[in-house]
């Protein structure tokens, strides 16, 4: 079947318009920047400074900031997309007009997107307004990639988010299953993994783990970001482990695209 | 072109053990209005969710306008299907207005209607309020401004005067009168039977998500031969008076609440009643008939049945 675009950008303009309206976006905004500011400014205050550091060490700090924050914030916009129409009655009704499941999926994830990605652009831009006023413009490159590998985690995590809202039976379900995934790739994935390696010892492949590392897109963002910028790599000291074929930004960040389109595609398979 | 509008043959949905709808067969014709009639879990809405293809039947099929509901062509029907589901919430931080232009540009439908809409349902002084403010008679007249968007050739309504007061349900029938009058085909739900016998033009019973039985109030009254309900008011005590002349015409002896008497007989023993009646002379005050309502009708069915 054809699809149609105003259906789409319909549903994803009121998504979008609701998020501002109820003051999400910028709220959620607030919330990025003041924990970006404070990491960026205090985050080396254990080794007796403050301030700005360099580009790179500033990243470096944020990197884990955004892994705890960003999936969570993630997952708790997209939880009732679906789930929720179903519960208030008004899912037949959007699905009795014109519109196909496709479309109502694909607007509903751009819409949230859009103020996903507007609440984390402008949350870590003020740092990287900072960034650049303190050490020129030619910091921001490296900040620009930082800023959008934690926009491509926050749809992969609003991707995950929406499959749960289809698959989902009630609001409460989704909203415990979207808290149970945020505990399983931010916190149990690396420890589960830790352990395996541990148990195994070296009877694992080599590369085994950096590959499963990008079955989670949580550590496939950290991964780009250790692997993006020479000097972030060194301060994390983990380029040794992982195999060069692995070690490509280009495969981490295609790992979080998949991340984003697959979920978003066995949601959209599954709402038939 | 074909007369019918919509045809449903041989349509069952079951929900694992559960037959929320069990071997349908109806045909509604174009400018048709039906009534779907049924208490709450007779399978109304299912069968509801099965025409607008949002559910997809374990067996049968089901056509609009002759297309499939399920095939790739019916998406142009839809524009010109109207669908006011059952005590749907809407957006609550919309306000009315918003909320009208919002499907209408789902629907493809002109959103400059939307005020006229607004104001044909009795919302215009609250087209600018957030949706949360709304009470349920309001929140429902906007639904039903909703299905009225894009000027739809077939209206379905679910429970459509479900919380609405009486005042308002009189509007919500004048309103559909208008829309029928420009030959729009309507099914409606509705569980309250009393209210839709005098405004479609055929009914379908439904229970147990099987069609029961379906035709104008008037065959069904017939097929069934339902008894008729006599009350008449006596002039002084007269009760063994009238037990006798009645006699056998009476189904069961009267039943007396003050000068009052009330009793059934068979739908063909009416002038014979009459008759024996006119023989009370002076002692009769006065006589009412009553028709089995539509709830009697739909008792005598599933008794039947």
């Amino acid at each position: 079947m054809a699809i149609e675009i105003r259906p789409i950008a319909t549903l994803a303009a009121k998504e979008f318009q609701d998020r501002i309206r109820n003051r999400w976006t910028i709220a959620v905004a607030g919330v990025f920047t003041a924990f970006a500011l404070a990491i960026a400014y205090f985050g080396a205050a254990q080794q007796g400074a403050v301030g700005l550091r360099g580009v790179d060490v500033t990243i470096a700090s944020l990197v884990s900031l955004v892994i705890y924050l960003v999936p969570l914030i993630a997952l708790m916009l997209g939880y009732d997309a679906v789930v929720g129409e179903r519960e208030r009655g008004s899912l037949p009704l959007l699905l009795s007009l014109p519109i196909t499941r496709f479309e109502l999926i694909a607007g509903k994830y751009l819409g949230l997107a859009a103020a996903l990605a507007a609440s984390t652009i402008a949350g870590f831009g003020v740092v990287g307004i900072l960034l650049g006023v303190h050490f020129g413009a030619a910091a921001l490159g490296h900040y620009a990639g930082f800023m959008a590998s934690a926009v491509a985690l926050g749809l992969a995590f609003l991707s995950v988010s929406v499959l749960i809202s289809v698959v989902a039976a009630s609001r409460v379900g989704a909203s415990g299953m979207a808290i149970v995934s945020w505990f399983g790739f931010v916190l149990l994935y690396d420890l589960v993994l830790l352990a395996l390696l541990v148990a195994l010892g070296g009877r694992l492949a080599a590369g085994t783990v950096p590959a499963l590392l990008l079955l989670n897109p949580a550590d496939a963002f950290r991964m780009v970001n250790i692997f993006g910028f020479a000097d972030v790599a060194r301060l994390y000291g983990l380029a040794a482990v992982v195999p060069p074929s692995l070690a490509s930004p280009f495969v981490q960040g295609a790992a979080l695209v998949a991340w984003i389109l697959v979920p978003l595609g066995i949601a959209s398979w599954r709402f038939r | 072109m074909n007369p019918n509008v919509i045809e449903i043959r041989g349509v069952a949905r079951h929900f694992g053990d559960v037959r929320a709808v069990d071997g349908v067969t109806l045909t509604i014709a174009r400018g048709e209005a039906l009534g779907l009639i049924g208490h709450n879990g007779a399978g109304k809405t299912t069968l509801f969710k099965l025409m607008l293809g949002l559910e997809r039947p374990t067996a049968g099929t089901i056509e609009i306008e002759g297309e499939s509901v399920h095939g790739p062509r019916f998406r142009d029907v839809r524009r010109r299907i109207g669908f006011m589901p059952e005590s749907a919430s809407l957006y609550p931080n919309l306000t009315g207005l918003e909320t009208l232009r919002f499907f209408a540009r789902l629907k493809g439908a002109d959103a400059a209607q939307c005020p006229r809409l607004l104001e044909r349902v009795g919302l215009a002084p609250a087209a600018g309020r957030a949706v949360k403010h709304y009470s349920k008679g309001m929140a429902q007249r906007l639904l039903f401004a909703q299905a009225l968007l894009g000027s739809p050739r077939l209206l379905f309504l679910d429970e459509p005067t479900h919380g609405l007061d009486p005042a308002a349900v009189r509007d919500f029938y004048d309103l559909l009168r208008e829309m029928r009058a420009d030959g729009v085909t309507v099914v409606l739900t509705s569980h309250v039977l009393a209210e839709v016998e005098q405004r479609v033009d055929r009914l379908a019973l439904m229970s147990g998500g099987k069609l029961q039985a379906s035709g104008t109030v008037q065959s069904l009254r017939d097929a069934l031969d339902l008894p008729l309900a006599f009350e008449v008011r006596l002039n002084g005590a007269a009760e063994g008076e009238l037990a006798s002349a009645l006699g056998p015409l009476a189904m069961e002896p009267p039943q007396m609440r003050g000068p009052h008497a009330t009793f059934r007989c068979a739908r063909g023993g009416k002038l014979a009643v009459l008759a024996a009646l006119a023989t009370l002379g002076g002692r009769l005050a006065d006589i009412s008939i009553k028709e089995p309502t539509l709830e009697d009708v739909f008792l005598g069915y599933r008794r039947a049945h």
